[in-house]
């Protein structure tokens, strides 16, 4: 029986991402309710029993991700789905899952916050949150879908990279994309990444003994090994390592290499209508539906703009911007926020080209009409 | 000679040395606890491969680091969450979660009344030592009434939780209560408790001289094992005291058993599973 469906339907966000969940072969699913990404679990809590899955509603947010990491060192692929609030409270397990190499899909549907804020209007303002929010240094993926087909593909991409560089991935879509329907057709198959087991027996086996690519190859519990995860720094064996500077320092080292050693399979990035563009729109998520919108209507009045399109959020495809920034006289960065990312590009971008901001952090989408204002603007010099 | 007594001892298997010297303070009562403990596994004769050992943070959350088990060390409080994750995920695991007071009571608090209501089958140790002992001796959830505490210089303001009562309270199908004192009584315990199908819950009182008994009047481990000697009772004997009796007692002892292996949550989840999929018998 094919796990997913594949005729042409309707589908919102929130579906296609529990059914990209599905297809990538998770098989865990611990979360609690929140408004706009409840929906998730509650596709989740129908469809898992049925392939012989487990879901859970734990008794809060910190308790679902820890459930989560709890599983996926029995092996499983894990999920948990929450939105602003909640992602506030897994920041300490996103740490514990980081520095414990327990791969997980954590989906953040945003809104507009701070706080309780706006539950049912979309956000960008988590971007930084996402980067940053957990204490300590350490690398983290996070891949924004723009449309419902993409909440699938992505969904399963961001699930293949957990588990292949045994990290937490961080899934930004926002209350727009959650409830939004659009017709797309999904494979009925898809590629699935699945850890790589060690083949060392258990006397010899290393469990944070790193693969050529920074990786440790992973054994489950309950499988003879006796290894432990800790969230103290610890060395290769998995021992407590809480003051040797040494072993800290090839940990943290070794947690940022295995991602930034390996951005081309991580970094997607989308350009469109660039070749000939004079000002380039760099927008994600939902924000890039009006930036393409935008530029069609800017090409039409004959000023050649173009879209520049972040996927991969983090790491930020800085390459994409510095390859740009020389060919073009601005780029104009439309934010559901203050200007979060818009920092990123300026970092990269910055004293080749103008960068400037177009923010909006009122719970409604930047329409294409204002981004093309600014387009405009910029084109009058 | 120290060596070949070690090797020579049956618990030998379930310590990892390289984990040694133990960071515990001269004194404590977390090693006897997990002295009864690897006993208590010993005794069940569990497959050394099926044991797992989630700890969460504090001085009970370095336990897994000596222990010869899958272990897991993680977030301060979250032991329960983590431990629900694992036994879910693989039920034939046997789930032990040693865990302190406050990483317990205070910040897992929320934790320990959601699993003891789900019934799941987790084996929950709390080594109770009344004490924040690791951050310095703050005063914690179980800290007496008027007991001195780093953050408590004038007296413990507030009033502590009875862990068994809460467990109980919320839906554990055992509860138990030990002392590091009376050790056999602890590893008895913990031998019903993990053999228990259900959520169950040990108490172990403990002692912490040097950042509560110190403070305390009780400034050695003897006195504060004395003290355990002196104020404990049975359930049956603590039957037939007054209130006003039973005010400076501990009661020890299998405190409540409900044999109900079909209400084990990962029971019920399977049954669930064959729900869904339509190979119940009926609905």
């Amino acid at each position: 029986m094919s796990e997913v469906v594949n005729k042409p339907h309707l589908m919102s966000g929130n579906e296609a991402c529990a059914e990209g969940a599905l297809a990538a072969g998770v098989r865990f699913f611990a979360g609690y309710p929140i408004t706009p990404s409840s929906e998730i679990a509650e596709i989740m809590s129908r469809r898992l029993p049925q392939l012989g899955g487990v879901f859970i509603q734990m008794e809060d947010e910190i308790a679902s991700l820890g459930a989560v990491i709890g599983a996926s060192l029995t092996g499983l692929k894990t999920m948990d789905a929450t939105s602003g609030p909640g992602f506030s409270l897994k920041m300490e397990n996103l740490g514990l899952a980081i520095m414990l190499e327990a791969p997980c899909l954590i989906v953040n549907v945003q809104r507009v916050g701070p706080s309780t804020g706006m539950a049912t209007f979309p956000a960008q303002g988590d971007v930084l949150m996402t980067r940053w929010g957990t204490h300590g240094d350490h690398p983290i993926i996070a891949l924004a879908p723009s449309s419902v087909a993409e909440c699938f593909h992505l969904t399963v991409k961001a699930v293949n990279l957990a588990e292949r560089f045994r990290t937490p991935v961080i899934l930004l879509s926002d209350a727009l994309l959650a409830s939004l329907r659009e017709k797309v057709s999904l494979p009925t198959d898809v590629e699935r990444v699945e850890r790589k087991r060690a083949v060392a027996p258990p006397e010899s086996y290393r469990p944070y003994a790193p693969d050529d690519t920074g990786v440790p190859p992973f054994v489950p519990y309950g499988a003879g090994y006796r290894w432990y995860a800790s969230s103290s720094l610890h060395d290769e064996d998995g021992h407590e390592a809480t003051s040797d500077t040494q072993v800290a320092h090839g940990l943290i080292q070794r947690l940022h290499g295995k991602i930034y050693d390996h951005l081309s399979e991580i970094v997607l990035a989308q350009e469109e209508s660039m070749a000939d563009a004079h000002i380039a729109i760099l927008a994600y998520g939902s924000v890039a539906r009006s930036a393409r919108g935008a530029v069609r209507m800017a090409r039409e009045k004959e000023i050649k703009a173009g879209l520049l399109r972040p996927i991969t959020l983090w790491p930020f495809p800085a390459d994409m911007v510095r390859r740009w920034a020389d060919q073009v006289e601005a780029i104009i960065v439309p934010e559901m926020n203050t200007g979060q990312m818009v920092e990123k590009v300026r970092e990269a971008g910055g004293g080749r080209t103008q960068v400037l901001s177009l923010p909006r952090w009122d719970g409604r989408l930047i329409p294409p009409e204002d981004i093309l204002e600014k387009i405009e603007e910029v084109a009058r010099g | 000679m120290a060596e070949e007594a070690l090797v020579a001892s049956p618990l030998e298997k379930y310590l990892r040395r390289p984990g040694f010297p133990t960071i515990w303070c001269p004194g404590c009562g977390i090693g006897i606890a997990t002295g009864a403990m690897l006993r208590a596994i010993q005794r069940l004769g569990l497959n050394q491969d099926d044991v797992v050992m989630v700890t969460g943070i504090g001085c009970s959350g370095f336990i897994y680091n000596y222990l010869n088990f899958d272990g897991f060390h993680g977030t301060h409080g979250r032991a329960l969450a983590v431990a629900t994750g694992i036994k879910l995920a693989n039920p034939r695991l046997h789930v032990i979660v040693p865990m302190g007071d406050g990483d317990c009571a205070a910040i897992g608090g929320n934790h320990l009344i959601h699993a003891a209501r789900r019934n799941i089958d987790l084996t929950a140790i709390v080594i109770n030592n009344q004490t924040y002992g690791m951050t310095g001796g703050q005063y914690s959830p179980t800290t007496p009434h008027d007991g001195l505490a780093a953050t408590a210089p004038y007296g413990n303001v507030e009033r502590p939780f009875d862990l068994c009562q809460v467990a109980q309270g919320a839906g554990a199908s055992y509860v138990a209560r030990g002392t590091t004192y009376h050790v056999l009584q602890l590893e008895r315990l913990i031998v019903a408790a993990i053999e228990h199908k259900g959520f169950s819950f040990v108490e172990v009182v403990s002692q912490c001289p040097v950042q509560y008994g110190r403070r305390n009047q009780l400034p050695s481990a003897v006195d504060m094992l004395r003290w355990q000697q002196r104020h404990t009772v049975s359930p049956q004997v603590a039957a037939s005291l007054s209130p006003e009796q039973l005010k400076d007692k501990v009661v020890t002892g299998e405190l409540y058993s409900r044999e109900a292996p079909e209400e084990e949550y990962t029971y019920r989840y399977r049954q669930l599973v064959e729900r869904a999929q339509g190979r119940a018998v009926h609905e």
